[in-house]
């Protein structure tokens, strides 16, 4: 069959075949509605032919489509090596952290510059700050998923934890956000190491399934310990961050008043730029040097091979707690900048729904590399609310194709599961495939992914 | 051979069952120090579960492994260990360790006893040179203050380090895979292999080294580059070798004693020219069930 698609009367017969199962398929999912009669209030039973019809040709033209294009998975490639990058993808390599770096840096100053303060707003706040998030998560996964080969499901268990810290310290005993920080960080990583010790002699999918079944126990915590957590109401009016002191707010004794300017929303906005951007960076400078500690590469080793491990004298549970504690910390920290950007937070900012999402950002990314993960949270969650802003489309089909209640905007889920399956096609060991080494005597010579093991737990 | 004057690890009564699968059976044998001690059998005798016990990935069912790290393991020493709930002793140059008391890492981290594996079990997406450095793990772990002082970049875990580098320098260069330093050690050839995992088991510093069928799959040049540098881990740094092996011509040339094993238990133990000529060794091996059969065989093949 592979032989026959390459020819264009081969690729014919696949797309008949593709349209055959898509009506079959149609036939008792769309073919049949039942809708309740306006006047009557009956179910009636109406017969759709058209939508099939559209589905069944949607199926054969894109099958044919994609044979002849060539829009196939690759064959495994004869040399796994990957050598020094040469060329054009070294001058890549090699500019493209200082460069993302000044671009962070200097985007808020461009945005504002560009949009003005009011029309900056948003961009700052849910693109910039929300995706510089979601990095930081997905940096703190990648130490326990992507160097130590853990799967964990529950990484947002810790996000919860550092939330919560932040927002019951802040409320009831007056502290500030900066004390909070590392006292959400710590706690996050003893409930880490806690939910480490009996678990880490599970392996592969035992060690996910207890790891998500931890991330539901503190939600389903938060939900019913109402006298500690407030419950599904969840708590809001958490104090705001702070510049030593001085509140982001229109009051005489207020930041703005202090620098002797007129309050701007910005303001606290671009404070709260710069302290997650922060937060993001020592994320990833610790990481990037613990990689090249010994610590770091026992937990790369012993996602490469645990019994090895043991039989050089690692302590193999030790090594997995650390990637676990320090991982969990850092998603501790990050829920605590979650919990005083929000200003409210409840047990619904927690669900499984964003474990898996962070978990996405780190696949997605390439496991193990720090700029492909920041990437992939840029796609995954600036693509995503990019997709709100489709309303030009509406406006494309209301006008000249008269489908009035037809909202793009509704479909961004279905956009967004459609260009992950692409990606998985195109590049299933994620942006960056490659891994670098941590030392080297002569050349840094990249690991081609096909070497690299994912881990087993 | 110095099983019996300076033994280095005994091994005494050890018997391993899984379920009603008896693996090894009552068996005693002492490693000599700086001895080349090889384990020998057919199929499925049970010389890596032997070698699994030794290097704690299993727990004996019954049975006493102890290794004099330094000094002398005599009998008094030994048994005064074990009355005692303790897995390690200290008494003079002498260090005695009980390893079936010790869980895995702490055999090969304490007791320094490093292996290698049937199927070879290297770092496959780490650089040859990044195998060797996990194998320091637990100095570099120290001198970088349990890694607070190496984040910070504290001038001696920096020295250590590039301490470490020099000796997986000299290493590589004894295997000759020092050109191949930066490659992935995924991509050696088979026969690089074997030598890279026995050279990163070397920089674990064990006393004893258990080597499980290092010669499978060689060619008989790369056979013959192996004895060489068994006998140089033995002459020139004073490391004991126990190995399992299929292939005579690497046993039968570097071996100081042979301890043979047939269905768990130990059928023969002397030096390799009094096992070649032990009736009841060569039975096993062409799987006959008794000496007096062997004689019909042998008198059959002769015929």
């Amino acid at each position: 069959m592979a032989e026959d698609t390459k020819s264009l009367g081969g690729a014919l017969k696949e797309a008949c075949v593709a349209a055959a199962i898509t009506f079959f398929l149609c036939v008792p999912i769309i073919m049949f509605r039942a809708d309740s009669d306006v006047n009557s209030g009956q179910l009636e039973l109406n017969f759709r032919p058209i939508a099939v019809a559209v589905f069944v040709a949607l199926a054969f033209f894109g099958r044919l489509l994609v044979l002849t294009i060539g829009l196939r998975p690759p064959r495994q490639k004869a040399v796994p090596r990957v050598g020094p990058p040469s060329g054009l993808r070294a001058v890549f390599s090699y500019v493209i952290a200082p460069i993302g770096l000044l671009f962070l840096v200097a985007y808020p100053a461009v945005v504002v510059y560009w949009l003005g303060a009011g029309g900056a707003l948003k961009w700052i706040d849910s693109y910039g700050i929300q995706i510089l998030i979601y990095v930081m998560l997905g940096w703190g996964l990648n130490i326990v998923v992507g160097l130590a080969g853990l799967l964990d499901l529950g990484y947002v268990a810790f996000y919860a934890v550092g939330a919560y810290s932040y927002t019951l310290l802040a409320i009831n005993f007056g502290l500030s956000f900066w004390i909070c920080l590392p006292i959400a960080g710590l706690l996050a990583a003893c409930w880490g190491m806690i939910l480490g010790f009996p678990v880490l002699r599970l392996r592969g999918d035992y060690l996910a399934i207890v790891t998500l079944a931890f991330g539901e126990i503190i939600r389903t915590i938060l939900v019913n310990w109402t006298a500690f957590s407030g419950g599904t109401a969840g708590i809001s009016s958490i104090p705001k961050i702070t510049f030593f002191g001085l509140r982001f707010a229109d009051v005489d004794d207020g930041f703005d008043a202090y620098f002797g300017m007129d309050y701007s929303p910005i303001h606290g906005k671009l404070y709260l730029y710069y302290v997650i951007l922060g937060l993001a960076l020592l994320t990833n400078l610790v990481t990037l040097r613990l990689r090249r500690l010994p610590i770091g590469r026992a937990w790369e080793a012993l996602r490469e091979d645990e019994i090895a491990c043991r039989s050089l004298g690692i302590n193999t549970t030790n090594t997995k707690l650390t990637a676990f504690a320090l991982g969990a910390f850092f998603g501790g920290l990050a829920g605590s900048f979650f919990a005083v950007r929000q200003g409210f937070i409840s047990p619904e900012s927690f669900t499984f729904n964003e474990s898996a999402t962070i978990l996405a950002i780190v696949v997605l990314g390439g496991m193990g590399s720090q700029i492909g993960v920041a990437f992939a949270a840029i796609a995954l969650i600036g693509g995503f609310e990019m997709l709100r802003e489709l309303g030009w489309l509406k406006d494309l089909m209301a006008t000249y194709f008269g489908l009035t209640d037809f909202d793009p905007t509704q479909y961004r889920g279905l956009i967004f599961g459609f260009a992950m399956v692409v990606m998985m096609v195109v590049r299933p060991r994620g942006f960056i495939s490659t891994r670098s080494p941590s030392i080297y005597l002569e050349r840094r010579t990249a690991v081609s992914g096909e070497l690299v093991k994912e881990g087993h737990g | 051979m110095r099983s019996k004057s300076d033994p280095l690890l005994v091994v005494e009564r050890l018997t391993m069952r899984f379920g009603g699968l008896v693996a090894v059976n009552n068996l005693s044998f002492d490693v000599g120090r700086g001895d080349i001690t090889a384990l020998i059998g057919p199929n499925g005798a049970g010389k890596t579960t032997v070698f699994n016990c030794v290097t704690g990935f299993y727990k004996p069912t019954e049975g006493r492994l102890a290794l004099a790290r330094s000094g002398v393991a005599d009998r008094p020493a030994i048994e005064k260990l074990t009355r005692s709930a303790g897995r390690f002793a200290k008494q003079g140059d002498n260090e005695l360790y009980l390893l079936e008391r010790m869980p895995g890492h702490l055999i090969a981290h304490h007791a320094k006893v490093a292996r290698t594996f049937q199927n070879i079990r290297l770092f496959q997406g780490m650089t040859v040179l990044e195998n060797i450095m996990v194998a320091h793990h637990n100095l570099l772990m120290k001198a970088s203050g349990l890694t607070v002082l190496g984040l910070v970049g504290a001038p001696h875990y920096r020295r250590t380090e590039a301490w470490a580098v020099d000796r997986a320098k000299y290493w590589l260069n004894k295997i000759g895979l020092i050109d191949r330093a930066d490659d992935p050690a995924g991509e050696l050839p088979y026969g690089a292999q074997r030598r890279l995992e026995i050279a990163r088991a070397m920089c674990a510093d064990p006393v004893l080294l258990c080597l499980d069928e290092p010669a499978a799959g060689l060619n008989p040049r790369e056979s013959l580059e192996l004895n060489t540098l068994l006998n140089s881990i033995r002459d020139d740094h004073g490391v004991s070798i126990l190995l399992i092996e299929h292939d005579m011509s690497v046993v039968m040339q570097i071996s100081d004693h042979v301890v043979v094993l047939d269905y768990g238990t130990k059928i023969s133990d002397g030096t390799p020219e009094q096992v070649r000529n032990d009736p009841k060794v060569i039975a096993a091996y062409l799987g006959v069930a008794d000496a007096e059969e062997f004689a019909e065989v042998e008198a059959e093949i002769h015929a």
